[in-house]
Parts: C-alpha cells; sequence; structure tokens
C-alpha cells in the first residue's frame, strides 16, 4: 500500500492535439495557388535582313490599345466586352467576305483536311497602356480562341476541348491556331 | 494517518511519451513554413483579373518578376514610382540578364529549356516598363512568360 506508482498525466490524447495542430497548420500555410496565362515570345531576328514575311491587309485584326486605355479594333473604337465576338468572326469568317482573313485548307492528323484561317490577331499597346488593359483585351482574345476551339471539340469529338486526348487537343489547336502577334509599343502619349 | 503517507510519495513523474509528438509537430511546422518561404515582396502587387488562366506547371522551374509600386512603408526611400524587383532586391532592367542566367544555371541541364518567367506585375502598371521587360527576356532567350493573374471576385 505504501508503494503507490506515481500518478500519470493521460497521454493519449496528446497525439490528438499535436495531430490537430499540424492540420491545422497544413491547411492555413497552403501557398496561394498561382494562376496566369502562359505565352511564348518570339524570337529575336538578330539580323534586320530577313525581314518578316508580308501578311496580306486583310488578314490582320489590328487591335490599339492607346495611352488612355481606348481600345481601337481596325481604327474604329471598341467595347472590349464586345472584342471576342469580333475576334471570333474574324477567325471564323463564315460567309467568306473579302476584307476578312483568307483560308487554306491543312492536312492536319486525326481530322484531315480542313481549311484553317490565315488570321493574325496583331495587338499593338502603347508605352502608357494600363497592364489592367492589357491583360483584359488579352483574355478576351483568348477567350474568343477558347469558345472556338470548344465548339469545334464539341462537333468533331462530342467532348469539351479540356476533357479531349493530348493528340486531339493538339489537333483542335492545329485548326485553331493561337495566332497573336504584339508590335512593339508606341510612345505616343508621353506619361510619366 | 492519511497526511503522513502522503508524505513518503515521491515527487509525480511526467510521462515523456508525449514529447515526441510535440517534437515531431514542431518539426512538421518548421519544414513547412520554410518550404514556403519566398521572396519576401517589397513592391505592392494587385494581380490583373482574368479568367483563362490556368495553373502553373512547375515551379521548381519558374522564376519571378514583380513590379509595383514599392510598399507603403518603403516610399520614404525609394518614392511612389513603379519599381521592378528580382529576387530580394529592387533592379533595373539590366538585371534581368543576370537574374536569369543565375536561375538557369541552378537547373539542370534537362530543365534548361523550360525555364519560364512569371510576372507578377500590379494592375495599374504601364506598359512601358512591361515591354521593356519582354524585350529584354527575348535578348535572354528565355521566351516562355507567364502572365500572372486572378479570377476576378465575384
Amino acid at each position: 500500500m505504501a508503494k503507490r506508482s506515481t500518478p500519470e498525466l493521460n497521454a493519449s490524447s496528446m497525439a490528438d492535439i499535436a495531430f490537430l495542430l499540424l492540420t491545422f497548420f497544413l491547411l492555413t500555410t497552403t501557398m496561394d495557388q498561382n494562376l496566369g496565362m502562359p505565352r511564348r515570345l518570339p524570337p529575336l531576328i538578330e539580323d534586320e535582313q530577313e525581314k518578316p514575311p508580308e501578311i496580306n491587309k486583310r488578314n490582320i485584326l489590328q487591335i490599339h490599345v492607346n495611352s488612355l486605355d481606348n481600345l481601337l479594333v481596325n481604327s474604329k473604337p471598341w467595347e472590349v466586352t464586345l472584342l471576342k465576338d469580333e475576334v471570333k468572326s474574324f477567325i471564323l469568317n463564315p460567309n467568306n467576305d473579302a476584307d476578312k482573313p483568307e483560308k487554306e485548307v491543312k492536312n492536319i492528323e486525326l481530322i484531315g483536311g480542313i481549311s484553317v484561317s490565315k488570321g493574325v490577331v496583331s495587338l499593338q499597346t502603347d508605352r502608357g497602356t494600363s497592364y489592367k488593359m492589357y491583360m483584359a483585351v488579352q483574355n478576351e482574345i483568348m477567350k474568343a480562341y477558347a469558345e472556338l476551339r470548344d465548339d469545334f471539340s464539341r462537333s468533331r469529338f462530342q467532348s469539351d476541348y479540356a476533357k479531349l486526348t493530348e493528340d486531339q487537343q493538339k489537333a483542335v489547336r492545329g485548326v485553331y491556331p493561337l495566332n497573336i502577334s504584339e508590335a512593339e509599343p508606341r510612345d505616343k502619349g508621353k506619361k510619366k | 494517518m492519511k497526511l503522513t503517507r502522503k508524505k513518503k510519495r515521491n515527487a509525480g513523474t511526467y510521462s515523456s511519451s508525449s514529447m515526441s509528438d510535440i517534437v515531431f509537430m514542431l518539426l512538421f511546422f518548421f519544414m513547412v513554413t520554410t518550404t514556403m518561404r519566398e521572396e519576401e515582396i517589397n513592391v505592392k502587387i494587385k494581380l490583373p483579373e482574368a479568367t483563362e488562366i490556368a495553373k502553373l506547371e512547375r515551379k521548381d522551374l519558374t522564376c519571378y518578376i514583380n513590379v509595383g509600386a514599392p510598399l507603403d512603408a518603403l516610399q520614404s526611400k525609394y518614392g511612389t514610382d513603379t519599381r521592378m524587383q528580382l529576387n530580394d532586391k529592387f533592379s533595373s532592367v539590366d538585371d534581368i540578364r543576370d537574374f536569369v542566367a543565375a536561375k538557369r544555371e541552378q537547373l539542370s541541364e534537362a530543365d534548361r529549356a523550360q525555364l519560364a518567367v512569371a510576372f507578377k506585375i500590379d494592375r495599374d502598371t504601364r506598359m512601358g516598363i512591361v515591354t521593356d521587360v519582354k524585350q529584354e527576356l527575348r535578348r535572354c532567350q528565355a521566351l516562355s512568360i507567364i502572365y500572372l493573374a486572378d479570377y476576378p471576385q465575384k
């Protein structure tokens, strides 16, 4: 009776507490996800002699954003929200208008011969354009391409573009290649 | 009777079995926080909004270029003009070359071609500096870029 065992703390719940804290920190410290729009810059042309190929005027959709964030499409004032449809009709050219881009028949794997638009979206900004506006315009152009690709995937493969296999996605990308050309910015509206 | 018995008892010892739990917990905590350590950002960045965005695939192959106005606390020292930050310090466009070269050096031979540069740029930045950065990257042959953006808030 005299030698009673030493009183012990019940440690069974300690592990629970430890795990609780651990999971708490694990959950709260998740890094903010980095989301972004990937792009590829054109390589720098070293020798000036090699001029870029001439592009027929009808194949270019000229988008200007000036230093006051005003949007011009083919020199006409435009709304950002309407840009997507303009880009879509420019690429699609459903009625084969003479002022919209030409098409050429290409042979694409999995799909076969199909007419592909030669259209190029040219985006020119000013040094004073805000990055917010630039991204908004880029986003609208991307949206147009995404919708075109989605529509085509649905009619051809009965599935959304995102759910296609890699080869199918590549084929769809071949039908609607992302042709965005970014001209050197102008410095019209000189601003600090 | 009862009182005398109690005096004989030796001092209660704490069980040390939970000690390992605590140590492991701290270990995990520090592991999590240290891998997270990104560069301290000294510029105010509010990313632009976009919907057509995808997740960054390989974070280890990405280097970040931050552009924005200096933080309020630093504005007395650096002014309010838009600045670019590489690693931990304010830099100029000319420093990009060394920055990209240093990042390339860290990567293995096979990964070097996949190096991507992420643009963490404040939405109110003017395009002038963005274009300068892009031109410099073209000169460095770092052609793969990502414009970081956020989904629009509802």
